[in-house]
């Protein structure tokens, strides 16, 4: 079978505005029936390249193509694509149901048809018996089922989602985030999402684009964004990361090692391309350092199991500490005077009375858990 | 003692307060007094009208008997009604114009639109008597398009007051609602039809009623544009006055305040209605 065409190609589009660049030679392909989402801090450039999806922009350079067809002299009520507006924009003068049978309306879809399509929308989306409600009589998260349903009911080869789940109080966006993923799954259309909310994007995504000025800095699935990401930039953004520089003084295809004067010599256990000598930096995860009290077995030994003498291990005190009950947060002052944050689990009821603020403590990690980034 | 059982007044509780109470009533009274004289003399049974003699309806009677006074009612209602309608379509769209483009000298084009607010009436008269009277604009057409030179003025006055309460309730928009209909599949017209409009038929409802109002009442810049057979109701009025003010004058002018309130309750009702339902968001 010949290679699936994908639904959406972006090929080498910038978008400006006057002397400001949105979005810089961006190039994107994105699979049917992806969960596709665009993440990135504001100002970004990812709701301009979803507007230019939509149609609402036109790229200054470069081609936006839908199923194949180039969008360039298509206007946004003729593309294929629907999209969930971040204010979800549900017409205030209409009921559920005229809200989401417009678009039928426009199409031309009449009687029990659209009488039909609107109830079905509106059972996907669980807001069955609401139809006759005003929007002003519905809660946030029921004005965005409205908005979603009016899109889905279309029937769209992409669904668009700008911003989502931002206007949302925290337990109805978790409760969101599976809802939307379900609700994907179900219907088989393509999503694109945009958000800066990188729980958002890790726990609904199949893959992600990290933006940064108008630029895509990533593409990869959640997984791999988080456990190998690409540069500082995206390390930082996606999670929260220790990074140390250092310089790179050993580099074999099993074995790499940097010298970091912050955070001491880092073993990794397995090979980096660059040179030797160069500059690169250390990134390792907080929950990805063990923390012990001096004195234990490791202390003692001074290394990490996985690693020769004097590597992958380090002293400190901790300066800050904040307990969030399933984990707790330290911040530690390494002996070279930078800080490290640690985070640990608190698998037993006690676990957080483990130390406390001034405690001298001692870390390791594993050789497999840093990541050497070259820019 | 029932007087110090009831419960304390509250320290904004205002409406509650006797000083309160007394001013309101008195700015009440100096607002509706002059009004209500001039309704309750309407009955007055006396043809001089300085002193009550009793009740009659006779000059009602009289007032709706009077083939010139009809006649000037029915050319100020007619006038107002078109005056209205062309100032809510031009005062309409002068307002989107002004919402939604950019373009160059916006602000004066915006203080132009303002001009005829700001004018003196007076100004506004002499400069229309001149401008048709120049132009040669015809005087001797048949009822009712000898009201156009009436008319055209009331426009000029009217349909910068619609532009601004327009223009007004379109900055309260959410420019994402006419983008999504643009997605579900409407035209640039539909959408506006279908989501812009409604939007704005509050303003438009009150615009409406601004201009009706203000035409219906103009007296000055009528004055200078009307000719012998084009007498509206406040000019009609004016010169009835000149000669005695008779309890038929009052009972004319009643009939128009009952108009004028008949038209501001509808209107009102009909916005608050709207007001609700365009709530939301």
């Amino acid at each position: 079978m010949a290679e699936k065409q994908p639904i959406i190609e972006i090929r080498n589009v910038s978008k400006r505005f006057g002397q400001m660049t949105a979005v810089d030679n961006v190039s994107l392909n994105i699979m049917p029936g992806e969960f596709f989402v665009l993440l990135g801090p504001s100002g970004c450039g990812k709701t301009t390249l979803l507007r230019m999806i939509a149609g609402f922009e036109l790229p200054t350079e470069g081609q936006v193509l839908i199923d194949g067809q180039d969008m360039a002299r298509v206007p946004p009520n003729k593309r294929p694509v629907n999209m969930v507006f971040q204010s979800y924009a549900v017409f205030p003068h209409m009921s559920v149901t005229d809200n989401v049978g417009y678009g039928l309306k426009i199409a031309g879809v009449n009687g029990s048809e659209r009488e039909a399509r609107v109830k079905e929308a509106l059972e996907l989306v669980k807001l069955d018996g609401f139809g006759a409600r005003q929007p002003n009589q519905l809660s946030g998260g029921q004005r965005q089922r409205v908005a979603l349903a009016r899109s889905l009911v279309m029937r769209p080869k992409v669904l668009l989602l700008d911003e989502p789940l931002s206007a949302l109080d925290a337990k109805l966006r978790a409760q969101m985030q599976f809802e939307l993923a379900d609700l994907q799954d179900a219907v088989g259309i393509t999503f694109i999402t945009v958000t800066h909310d990188q729980d958002e994007a890790l726990s609904m995504a199949g893959r992600i684009a990290v933006m940064n000025k108008g630029d895509v800095a990533q593409l990869a699935t959640p997984s791999d964004l988080y456990e190998f990401p690409a540069n500082r930039f995206v390390a930082d953004f996606v999670g929260s990361v220790n990074l140390f520089e250092g310089k790179l003084t050993l580099d074999e295809p099993d074995r790499a090692s940097v010298d970091c004067p912050g955070l001491g010599k880092v073993y990794l256990n397995h090979g980096v391309t660059g040179p030797h000598g160069a500059d690169v930096w250390v990134a390792i995860r907080p929950e990805k350092i063990y923390l012990h009290v001096p004195g234990d077995g490791k202390a003692i030994r001074g290394a990490a199991e996985d690693a020769p003498e004097g590597h992958n291990f380090a002293r400190g005190q901790i300066k800050g500490m904040s307990y969030l009950g399933d984990i707790t947060l330290f911040d530690i002052k390494l002996e070279s005077g930078a800080m490290l944050r640690v985070s640990r689990p608190n698998i037993s009821r006690h676990d957080q009375e483990d130390f406390t603020w001034d405690d001298k403590v001692s870390m390791h990690w594993r050789s497999d858990s840093p990541v050497v980034l070259l820019s | 003692m029932a007087l110090f059982n009831r419960t304390p007044i509250a320290p904004l509780d205002y409406t509650r307060r006797l000083w309160m109470r007394s001013w309101v009533g008195l700015v009440l009274l100096f607002l509706y007094l002059p009004l209500i004289t001039l309704v309750a003399f309407s009955f007055n049974d006396s043809r001089r009208n300085i002193v009550w003699r009793g009740f009659t309806l006779d000059y009602y009677d009289k007032a709706l008997n009077n083939a010139s006074l009809m006649e000037a009612l029915l050319n100020s209602l007619t006038i107002a009604a078109l005056a209205t309608l062309a100032s809510v379509v031009l005062g309409a769209m002068a307002a989107l114009w002004l919402w939604r483009f950019r373009f160059p000298f916006k602000a004066a084009a915006e203080g132009v639109m303002a001009l005829p607010i700001v004018v003196p009436e007076i100004c506004m008269g002499v400069a229309m008597l001149v401008f048709f009277a120049k132009i040669g604009f015809p005087s001797d057409l048949v009822w009712p398009f000898n009201l156009g030179a009436i008319t055209i003025a009331h426009i000029t006055f009217c349909f910068p007051f619609v532009t601004m309460v327009v223009r007004s309730r379109l900055t309260s928009f959410n420019r994402e609602e006419e983008e999504a209909a643009k997605d579900l599949g409407a035209s640039e017209w539909q959408a506006l039809r279908d989501v812009l409009l409604p939007h704005m038929m509050p303003g438009l409802v009150a615009g409406a009623l601004l201009a009706f109002t203000l035409s219906l009442d103009d007296f000055v810049i009528t004055f200078f544009t009307s000719g012998p057979n084009t007498i509206t109701f406040p000019v009609k009025i004016y010169s009835m006055v000149r000669f005695s003010v008779t309890p038929e004058v009052n009972a004319a002018s009643a009939m128009v305040i009952a108009i004028t309130v008949l038209f501001t309750t509808i209107a009102l009702k009909l916005q608050s209605r709207m007001g609700i339902s365009a709530q939301g968001h």
